[in-house]
Formats: structure tokens, C-alpha cells, sequence
């Protein structure tokens, strides 16, 4: 059977997926239902500094965007970090972390861009034991109007200095939590790495606004008739987490620095996509508050079956190792040729891959064959663009097949070169042309 | 209260048993239930659903619109095709239709439900009343419907949307024709065809004159000289007789009318049923009657049919509604004779039967089953008597591809005409195909130079 352990800059855990920093690990209640339920670790919800704490709007804090029969597929929130004593969340802590020395428990931390915060706080949730900390310069609604959160995330000079801070006054981990409403994620990262971080992980949530009542004419949710804009995260964010996680794992000047995945995940192949593109572990907290934390189970089956059937031992074996396979368009193979096929037994006729071929892309599949509803790829007009594939309803339907070297490409005429060729070299590239001379 | 004891009588059961049984067959879809099934739509291109709609209902836009929440506006996609969409909604045999062609059945084997999501829509803006469609100015042309029925209203319908006056003439007490006489009472609860005829009607420019019947108290000479057109949805008047020994007993009725009077009456407990009944039949009507037999406290329902299940009329669907309402179901059987004793029905000689040579015939082997009440479901027919001049095809009046009949200025369309299938859905593409046909024939007359150029 796979073995799940997983150590991330130090920290271990008996499995790759921990839950977020986020409403599910507010407090002891929550988290100890969650190691129950076989969680391998939490960053505690964002601490503050200590003092009155941070207050919460008492209407609405989430909205949501639905698929079919309303599966939540985007979830967006304008819930603050803890609204809790500190020295609440201190204590709890450090009972929870005696209760389960076992799992990793990580404090977030989230205090004004001045020094003597960060000095003052760090020994206090050190002596709780926790692991490490996550410093949170994503949260992108209210707190970012303070100067904190993802005002510190979008500034890289203000990260550099911050976890300098922190690498100066705590012997614990730090792991810098990256929003994700920025141009370029690799420019803070890079920034938290000078900084001598540990690890980063990302993405915090991104910037949205997920309804408008058309009734009210408010963005949803709405707290007293107004709306404000919200973090977004869920399924629906994961392409752009992944895509992020990627830029920093095939960053030359950041390569190998620990990364946390965070962003949408929901099954057990969303946390394995995130591993194979060079996440070290992945933290949940979307999923959890859609279905409980009992959702982790499958996580770990799912996980472990997948490896066990794919020969796969630990986590090593599988982290990272995508990364290679993660380039730039310029570096694509122009000579790979591939076309759709669809597999007449498996369609059901509902003609989607027609309509999207005919109506907007490349007129490339048949309606009527003989007079009778029948949907077929004309080689000669299909580019592979893989659109059929995206709408088909039935998994499988419609495959690409690359052509074998050689073979004629229909739409062109001409053999598939066998040879790996790219824009970099490409006769209509003019600074190909340029090189070339 | 109740009673299994012999003979033919009613309050066999007690009134919440006659109320459940008589309760609306599918309930209806409530908001949420109908977004869950209006999901399950794939949106298909050339929708087969589409094709295999009769009127050609544009069924993935009025789903992809109750899916978005705006039932009204997939209530108007059904009517801008079929006027009729709620009753439709309810007695289509969806499943030799729009459900059987459903690409889900391929994928799943469940069609997305979309009868009930029909349902959903027209109910919806229905029970608000909305109106889609304006009455325009009027053109002055009176046309005559004759027949009430789901062609003649379809037919009218789409005429007053075109400013043409109309008048309907119908020969029963209410509006409707088989949708108010002819459809078993589980299918349409709460009044519905009348109500659908109120919300038909409320276009404006239809009147409707009931008790007039056409070859009695007009001919159709008459009609075609006092208006600019007409449409005849006459039906099927005619019932087919068994013509064997002992019809005449009592006991002996045809099921049209069985079905008529429990839509009719009142309270279900007056309409008398026997303990054991014995239906002649394989089409929809011996389903509903023996369905409905069984649900009035019948003892014993048994269909006798003279051919096979596969030959069978009635859908796969309703012969199991059927069987799991406790109807038994005979096939190669036919009548050979009606034992009666002092008078009544005591029993149904049949005969067993076979296919020889691709005919069928008897086999000689003979049976008695016990009854005391025999429903008739062996075919409606068309009485030609009130259309002396129609030419006729098949023995229903003969219509080209746009409903025209022989006759100059008439036009036929539903039941009455040869054209196939008996479906209420049939006949409202027909009396609309027929509407649009004289509209078009009134149009080409009245500016004549544009019909030439």
C-alpha cells in the first residue's frame, strides 16, 4: 500500500491534505473534528495581533455560483481572520496540538506591516508548538484595506521584509501564503524566498464578485443592500491555482522551494494534479465546507488506490513530476498532428459536437450522413483543437489521435513530420528568422 | 363503507379511496424538482426530442429556459407551437414520442422527463393567466370550426391570432371534445380541459356555440356559403360494434362512453361498475377503461385482446400502468359470444387465436370468462353522414399536406381525417396546419396581384 507520509519543510503529517486556513480551523471544536475525521493537519485560522479583535459583518458572508442540480462550484466569502481573543486560540492550540502531536498544526498569522507586531506575536504561538506559520498575505477583502493581507501579498518588497522579520525571531517554519491578485506570482514568490522563507503556498482567494440581485440591483452577498467584493475559491478557481503553482515550480530562480497547493481542491485527483505539477503538500477548505470533513477519506483512498495501481510508493514518487512536462507555447511541437475521432457506439447523438464545430470553430463535423443523424470528424477540416472532446457529454466519446509520423494530414496534404519542431524555429517566426542569421 | 358484492353498481368504495385512485396520475413537478430534471437536458442539436414532436415544440429551448428559471418564457416556446402544450403535457404518450427519442435513453436509459417539465412551464404561466399572444386588428373574415375538440381550438386559436373572427360549433354540451369526454379522469384532474379552453379562448374573436351539430342542426353546404372558411375537427363519432351474440345485453357498453361519464359525473361513487369486467380491446381507450374499471372497486379487470402484446396499440407505458393497477391483460382472445342470464351480462365466451399464414383466425379452442360488465374498446370510427360531398379516403375525409378537403373553402384536420395516429397532439398540429393553410388561401385572395407576381 502507497505510503501517504508527508513532510513538508519539516512539518509531518500522515497524509499530503491539510485544511486551510479558513472558517473550518477557527477553533478547537472544528479542528478536532477534523483530525478525527483523518484530516493530516490544519494551519489554524489567521491570527491577529493581540487586543480587541477584528469584528465580522453579522449578515451574509458567503455567495456561491451553481452547476447542474447546484453543485457549488465558485464560493466566495467577506468572512475576516479570527474574530476570536488571541489568547483563546493560543490555548486551544496548544490543547489540540498535545490531543494530536501526530498531525501538523500550523498557526496563520496576519498582523499590521510593522516589526514589533511580528516580534511580539511570533513567540507567543511558538510556545504553543505548533509547527510552523503561515504568513497570510493573500486575504483580499477588508483586512487588504488596513494594509495587511493581500496589500502586503501585492507589494514583493513588503513580503522579502516581513518574512525576513519572521525567519529572524522564530525557530518555526515559515510559509508564505501568496494572493493571487497579482500580474505575476513568481515575482512574490521570488520575493519570499530572498526573504529566506521556507515554503510558499498559494493561491489565497481571488477577488470577485460572484451575483448581482437583480431584484435589489446589490452584489450578492449583500449585508444591508450593499455588496462588496469578496475572496473567490472552489472547483471553479483550481485551473488558476494549478497554473500558479506551476509558474513557481518551473521558475528557474525559485526551483525546489516548498510549495503548499491550495485552490479548489476537491477529490483526491485534484490534490494529485496539484502534486504533479510540484506541490509538496495541499491544503482543502472549500470542499470541507461544502461536504464536511469526511470528504478527506476519499481524499486518502483515493489517493493511495491511484498509487497503489500506478506502482507509485510515497509521495515522492509523484511530486513534481509534471514539472518537466510544463513549458511555454513557443516550445510546443508544431509537428504533432492530431485529430478527433468519435466512437459511434459510445455517441448518444446529441450533436454538441457539431453545433460547437459548425457554429464556432472549423465546420469539421458532419450532421447528416446519407440522410441520417450522424456525427463523424472530416479529417480534412479538423485542426485537433479538442473542442468536440471538451463538449461531448459521454467521457471517452470523442478521443484525439495523434497521427503517426508520416501518415498524410488530411487537411493539409502533407506528411507528419516526425521531427520536433517549434516556433522558436519556425520559418514565419521573424525573430526565429533573426536568430537564424 | 365499500362493497365487492356482484352485478353492476356503484360506492364500492369508500370517498378518500375514490378520491386517491382518481388523483392526478403524475404529479406535478415543483420548482425545485423541475430544475433538477430540466439539468438532465443535454441541449442537442436538431433535437430528436424536436423531430419526434408532432407540433415540433422547440423542447431544449423551453427546458434550457425553465433551467435559467423563467418558466414563463418556455411556456411560451411550447404555445408558440402548440396552444394546447398543457394538455398535451398530460396525455402525450410521451414515451413513443418525445421521451423515447431523448439521447439520455441511450446514455441511461431514462429520457429526460420532459412531459412533466412541459407540465411545469404551461402550469406555470397558466395559473398566472399570461397571454403571449395578441389579438390583432381584425381582418373582418369569419371563419367556421366545426368540433371543439383539440384541432378545432388549435385551428381557431391560431386564426384569431391572425384577426380572423371565429365561430365554433359543437355538437356536445361542453367544449373540449376528447379532451373533456375522452381521456381518463387521472390525466387531466381539476377541470383542466376546461380550464385550458377558458385560456384558449381568451384570446379574443372565438365564439363557441355548443349543442349544434353538424348534418342535424346546420349542413356543411350551409357553413361553407355563409363563411370566408372552414375547418372540420368532427372526431370519430362512430363506435365498432362486436357484432356477436348477446351485445345487446345489459351490461354491454362501449367504453368511450363509460370514460365520458366518469369525467362528467360528480361523485365517482355513482357511476356503477361490476365485480368483474371484461374489456374488448388493445388500444389507449380499453387501457383507460379497464385502468379506470379497477379503480372504481372492480373486483376482476381483464383486457382481452385478439393479438399479441407487440401488436398492441396501447404503449408499453400504459399497458404496465395497467398491470400495476392489478388489470389483467389476455392476448389472443377474441369474443365469439355474450352469455347473459335473465337479461345482463354473466359472462364472455372467447376464443383463442393465431396467426396462419399472416391471418389471423380462430383456433377453436373456446372459454368462458365470468363477467358482469363488458366494455367495447375495439376502434372509433368516422360517420361520413354529415359530409355527403367530402371526398373521403379510408373511410375518414381525405385532406392534402395543408388540410384541404375536396370541398372548395374547407378545410379538415384532426380524428376525422386520415392521417393517422388518433393523438390529441396530432390533431393540434393539424387544426393549426390548417389555420396557417386558410389564412395563407384568405391572404392570397384578398390581394390577388401579389398571389400573381
Amino acid at each position: 500500500m502507497a505510503d501517504l507520509r508527508n513532510t513538508f519543510v519539516g512539518i509531518k503529517s500522515p497524509n499530503p491534505f491539510w485544511l486551510a486556513s479558513a472558517p473550518p480551523t477557527d477553533k478547537a471544536y472544528n479542528v478536532e473534528r477534523a483530525f478525527k475525521a483523518g484530516w493530516g493537519g490544519v494551519v489554524w485560522k489567521t491570527l491577529g495581533e493581540e487586543g480587541p479583535p477584528v469584528v465580522n459583518v453579522n449578515g451574509p458572508r458567503y455567495g456561491a455560483i451553481w452547476g447542474a442540480d447546484r453543485r457549488l462550484l465558485g464560493l466566495n466569502n467577506i468572512e475576516l481572520i479570527t474574530d476570536r481573543p488571541l489568547q483563546v486560540n493560543l490555548q486551544e492550540m496548544k490543547q489540540v496540538k498535545m490531543n494530536w502531536p501526530d498531525r501538523a498544526l500550523v498557526a496563520s498569522i496576519m498582523v499590521p506591516c510593522e516589526e514589533n507586531a511580528w516580534k511580539s506575536i511570533l513567540p507567543l504561538v511558538e510556545e504553543t508548538g505548533a509547527d510552523g506559520i503561515e504568513l497570510n498575505f493573500g486575504c483580499p477583502h477588508g483586512m487588504s484595506e488596513r494594509g495587511m493581507g493581500s496589500a502586503v501579498g501585492q507589494v514583493p518588497e513588503y513580503i522579502e521584509m516581513v518574512v525576513r522579520w519572521c525567519k529572524q525571531y522564530t525557530r518555526m517554519p515559515v510559509i508564505t501564503k501568496l494572493t493571487p491578485n497579482i500580474t505575476d506570482i513568481r515575482k512574490p514568490a521570488r520575493a519570499a524566498k530572498a526573504g529566506g522563507t521556507d515554503a510558499v503556498s498559494l493561491i489565497n482567494t481571488i477577488n470577485s464578485i460572484v451575483s448581482v440581485d437583480l431584484d435589489t440591483f446589490a452584489p450578492t452577498p449583500t449585508v444591508g443592500g450593499k455588496g462588496s467584493h469578496g475572496g473567490y475559491c472552489g472547483p471553479a478557481v483550481k485551473p488558476i491555482a494549478l497554473n500558479m503553482v506551476a509558474e513557481i515550480a518551473r521558475d528557474p530562480e525559485t526551483y525546489g522551494l516548498p510549495i503548499s497547493g491550495i485552490g479548489g481542491i476537491t477529490t483526491w485527483r485534484d490534490a494529485a494534479e496539484f502534486l504533479a505539477l510540484g506541490a509538496g503538500n495541499v491544503q482543502v477548505c472549500t470542499a470541507a465546507m461544502t461536504y464536511g470533513f469526511k470528504i478527506v477519506q476519499e481524499m486518502i483512498s483515493g489517493l493511495s488506490d491511484w498509487m497503489d495501481e500506478k506502482g507509485h510508493r510515497s509521495l515522492d514518487d509523484i511530486i513534481a513530476r509534471a514539472v518537466p512536462n510544463t513549458t511555454d507555447w513557443q516550445y510546443l511541437n508544431l509537428n504533432y498532428v492530431a485529430k478527433a475521432h468519435i466512437d459511434q457506439d459510445a455517441c448518444i447523438k446529441c450533436g454538441r459536437c457539431h453545433i460547437a464545430c459548425e457554429d464556432t470553430s472549423h465546420q469539421a463535423i458532419t450532421a447528416l450522413v446519407d440522410g441520417a443523424r450522424h456525427f463523424e470528424v472530416i479529417e480534412e477540416e479538423c485542426v485537433g483543437c479538442n473542442l468536440c472532446v471538451n463538449v461531448c457529454p459521454v467521457e471517452n466519446c470523442i478521443t484525439m489521435n495523434a497521427l503517426p509520423a508520416g501518415s498524410i494530414d488530411r487537411r493539409t496534404g502533407k506528411p507528419v513530420d516526425p521531427n520536433y519542431a517549434n516556433w522558436t524555429t519556425h520559418p514565419n517566426n521573424p525573430m526565429a528568422r533573426q536568430a537564424a542569421e | 363503507m365499500g362493497t365487492s358484492i356482484s352485478g353492476i353498481r356503484g360506492d364500492r368504495l369508500s370517498s378518500a379511496d375514490y378520491e386517491k385512485n382518481f388523483s392526478d396520475l403524475h404529479p406535478p413537478l415543483d420548482r425545485h424538482q423541475a430544475l433538477v430534471a430540466a439539468d438532465r437536458c443535454y441541449f442537442c442539436y436538431d433535437a430528436p426530442c424536436m423531430t419526434a414532436c408532432p407540433t415540433s415544440i422547440d423542447i431544449p429551448m423551453f427546458i434550457r429556459q425553465i433551467s435559467t428559471g423563467n418558466a414563463v418564457g418556455a411556456a411560451k416556446t411550447i404555445f408558440d407551437q402548440n396552444i394546447l402544450g398543457g394538455m398535451c403535457a398530460r396525455v402525450c404518450p410521451t414515451e413513443t414520442l418525445c421521451e423515447q427519442a431523448c439521447v439520455r435513453n441511450t446514455a441511461e436509459d431514462r429520457p429526460v422527463e420532459i412531459g412533466l417539465l412541459q407540465r411545469h412551464a404551461t402550469d406555470t404561466a397558466m395559473e398566472k393567466n399570461i397571454q403571449f399572444y395578441p389579438r390583432p386588428e381584425r381582418t373582418r373574415h369569419r371563419i367556421a370550426v366545426v368540433g371543439a375538440g383539440p384541432a378545432g381550438l388549435a385551428c381557431a386559436h391560431r386564426l384569431a391570432m391572425n384577426g380572423h373572427d371565429v365561430i365554433i360549433f359543437d355538437a356536445r354540451v361542453k367544449p373540449g371534445g376528447l379532451n373533456e369526454y375522452g381521456i381518463a379522469t387521472y390525466k387531466t384532474t381539476d377541470d383542466f380541459a376546461q380550464r385550458e379552453v377558458d385560456y384558449v379562448l381568451a384570446i379574443g374573436g372565438i365564439e363557441i356555440r355548443n349543442g349544434q351539430k353538424l348534418g342535424r342542426d346546420f349542413t356543411l353546404g350551409e357553413l361553407a356559403e355563409n363563411f370566408d372558411a372552414v375547418f372540420l375537427g368532427i372526431g370519430l363519432a362512430g363506435v365498432n360494434a362486436l357484432r356477436i351474440e348477446g351485445e345487446q345485453l345489459s351490461g354491454v357498453e362501449d367504453a368511450v362512453d363509460f370514460i365520458a361519464a366518469l369525467r362528467q359525473v360528480e361523485d365517482k361513487a355513482d357511476i356503477a361498475i361490476g365485480r368483474r369486467v371484461v374489456v374488448i380491446g388493445g388500444g389507449m381507450t380499453a387501457i383507460d377503461a379497464a385502468v379506470q374499471a379497477k379503480l372504481l372497486g372492480a373486483e376482476e379487470v381483464t383486457i382481452c385482446y385478439r393479438r399479441g402484446k407487440e401488436d398492441m396499440n396501447a404503449s408499453e407505458f400504459e399497458q404496465e400502468l395497467a398491470t400495476s393497477k392489478g388489470v389483467m391483460i389476455r392476448h389472443w382472445l377474441q369474443p365469439k359470444r355474450v352469455i347473459g342470464k335473465d337479461g345482463k351480462v354473466a359472462g364472455i365466451e372467447v376464443e383463442y387465436t393465431e396467426m396462419q399464414d399472416g391471418k389471423l383466425q380462430g383456433t377453436g379452442e373456446t372459454g368462458i370468462l365470468a363477467a358482469d360488465q363488458i366494455f367495447k374498446a375495439i376502434g372509433q370510427t368516422f360517420d361520413p353522414t354529415c359530409v355527403p360531398n367530402l371526398r373521403l379516403d379510408g373511410g375518414r375525409i381525405a385532406v392534402d399536406a395543408e388540410g384541404k378537403t375536396s370541398m372548395a373553402r374547407v378545410w379538415a384536420g384532426g380524428d376525422c381525417v386520415k392521417a393517422g395516429e388518433d393523438l390529441t397532439v396530432t390533431s393540434v398540429a393539424q387544426g393549426r396546419d390548417a389555420a396557417d393553410s386558410i389564412n395563407r388561401a384568405l391572404a392570397a385572395a384578398a390581394n390577388p396581384a401579389v398571389a400573381v407576381a
